[in-house]
């Protein structure tokens, strides 16, 4: 491909171009019931250009929902990575735990959040008022930490027995071993493990916050959806989409840093 | 003497000038799986002397030195230390491994550092900079200390594994292959560098290689191994060449050359009982076929253990 001044900034410019011509002649054509980005902005005008503005629960600038939800993520998250780095070393340690334990993670891995939900809201029904922020916390949790456990498990299994033998031939305690040798060893696996973590615990947010009804992108949409304000639907699609983005090119940054390593 | 000793006498014969054993293997056996590495190895080194083995690459050169080092276990037979049995690593043996195995997250100086801190932890922090100091210095990388090992060429990282495994001063340096993975230019380099330190340290030194010429300039003995599997020691060759040697003048060393011609003649002669051992004795062999859903393992296990079994016996003979 040939090369070009600002080829970065005006190729993808004009992939966002096409998309926006595509789905004005959508609008116009086939699904009627599709806002027209000219609506869609006249209809989010008020959300983006004050985006922290509070105008009531379910009424507020897009990034003050998106705070609201970048929350709770980041608290759901870290239990992931608590629980699940700790987890993930165990497995790629001993073989027995890995044996134990990696059935039940295989067949607990692929249930769905939404299925994770309300057994979250259950576990958590004598919390009253916030059972709905434990319950997505539970589910966040959850089904964002296997991508940490299992990348970290490798991680350690991929260890080469050289490091080892140098931790065994200086006679390094178990604890020198670990925080030494297999810590630094497995850390870029483990940043693998957090970043694909983060682009799960982004989209369990709007599926926890759909149902509970929680104020954050995901409720918004939800609310917008049953006021029939299909603009608003868009507006938070696109605004899911911008911040999952962003999360994920800040990760990658991160880890890039230690893949240099 | 011309009494019989109260008790048979478990040393290996002695077949060189100094007596007191310090590093010694006895009868030492290791097999992998039905994989017989090793067979009945004997080995006896005193103190300061620089012993190397040399042998075909696969005949299990590795398998030994990770048995000195306490890194695999024997089957059966005894390695001692200074009359103690090696069971574990420790870091009474500083070892020099063929891919340097530095931590590529530490800088030269760190990687260094972690050994001496857990060797000597009672060291100031200041003797600790010292004494790290001196080591790179003795390998010539002052230049490189803060460097990390992926911005060092392949003799400069081997170089910064022996200060490292010199750091701890261990009563043993195991060098396994230290050098064959360096190219031809570098690797007179660093043997003349390890003759120096040797010169100046005065350890004992195992030294794993290929290379007979290597052997040759810096051991006082050479051992040659006998192809696998069931390797084990051949006769050893004395190299009485004086020290310093000189890599130019050797070359022209008429002893030089005889002892190289009696270690080749020793590897060759091997190889060649080897061949007529295979052609002779090869049987169909009992072809099991691999299963690829198996958990790779490093240690592969021999597919014609049938084949094995017969070559075995006709080395020994």
């Amino acid at each position: 491909m040939k090369k070009f001044k600002f080829d970065w900034l005006i190729l993808p410019m004009l992939g966002f171009g096409c998309v926006l011509i595509f789905w004005t002649i959508l609008s116009a054509t086939v699904a009627k019931n599709l806002p027209s980005p000219a609506k869609t902005w006249d209809a989010s005008k008020l959300y983006i250009l004050e985006p922290f503005a509070k105008r009531g629960e379910m009424d507020q600038g897009i990034l003050r929902f998106t705070w609201y939800s970048l929350e709770l993520v980041a608290k759901g998250y870290a239990l992931a990575i608590i629980i699940g780095t700790p987890i993930g070393f165990c497995l790629g340690l001993s073989k027995a735990f890995a044996k134990t334990f990696d059935p039940i993670i295989q067949v607990l891995r692929p249930v769905s959040p939404l299925a994770w939900l309300p057994l979250g809201l259950v576990l958590f029904l004598d919390a009253g008022k916030d059972a709905g922020t434990l319950g997505a916390l539970f589910t966040i949790a959850i089904c964002s930490m296997w991508p940490t456990v299992l990348n970290t498990a490798v991680g350690v299994r991929a260890v080469p027995q050289d490091y080892l033998n140098v931790g065994r031939v200086l006679k390094l305690s178990r604890w020198k071993t670990l925080t030494k040798i297999l810590i630094p060893a497995t850390l870029p696996y483990m940043f693998t493990g957090f970043r694909l973590s983060l682009g799960i615990a982004w989209l369990v947010i709007v599926a926890a916050e759909m149902l509970t009804g929680r104020p954050g992108v995901g409720g918004f949409l939800w609310q917008e959806y049953n006021s029939l304000v299909y603009e608003h639907i868009i507006l938070s699609i696109l605004t899911i989409g911008f911040v999952g983005f962003a999360l994920d090119r800040l990760m990658s940054l991160l880890e890039r840093r230690f893949k240099t390593v | 003497m011309t009494h019989a000793r109260p008790f048979p006498s478990l040393a290996p014969v002695i077949n060189h000038k100094f007596s007191v054993p310090f590093l010694e293997l006895n009868h030492v056996t290791k097999s992998f799986g039905a994989h017989c590495v090793l067979q009945d190895v004997n080995l006896s080194i005193t103190r300061g002397e620089f012993v190397a083995i040399v042998g075909y690459s696969g005949s299990g050169k590795t398998t030994l030195i990770s048995l000195m080092a306490g890194l695999i276990k024997a089957d059966t037979g005894t390695i001692k230390l200074n009359d103690l049995e090696i069971t574990a690593p420790g870091p009474d043996r500083g070892i020099v491994f063929q891919n340097y195995s530095l931590l590529p997250w530490l800088t030269v100086y760190e990687n260094i550092a972690l050994a001496v801190d857990q060797v000597f932890p009672n060291y100031s922090p200041e003797k600790k900079r010292q004494h790290i100091g001196k080591y790179i210095e003795m390998v010539n990388l002052t230049p490189a200390r803060d460097k990390k090992p992926a911005q060092l060429s392949g003799g400069m990282r081997q170089r910064v594994s022996v200060a490292r495994a010199l750091a701890i001063d261990p009563q043993v340096l195991l060098l396994d292959e230290p050098l064959s993975a360096l190219d031809a230019l570098t690797r007179a380099t660093l043997q003349d560098e390890i003759e120096r330190i040797w010169e100046a340290d005065k350890k004992t030194v195992v030294l794993i290689t290929n290379d007979v010429d290597e052997a040759l300039l810096l051991a006082d003995r050479i051992i040659p191994l006998t192809p696998g599997p069931g390797a084990t020691l051949g006769d050893p060759v004395a190299v009485p060449l004086a020290r310093p040697r000189n890599r130019k003048a050797l070359n022209h060393d008429p002893e030089f050359k005889r002892l190289r011609a009696l270690v080749i003649n020793q590897l060759l002669g091997y190889n060649a009982r080897r061949r007529t051992t295979v052609t002779k004795k090869l049987i169909l062999p009992d072809i099991l076929p691999e299963n690829l859903d198996a958990p790779r393992t490093s240690r592969r296990r021999p597919l014609r253990p049938h084949e094995i079994k017969k070559e075995e016996i006709s080395i020994s003979s």
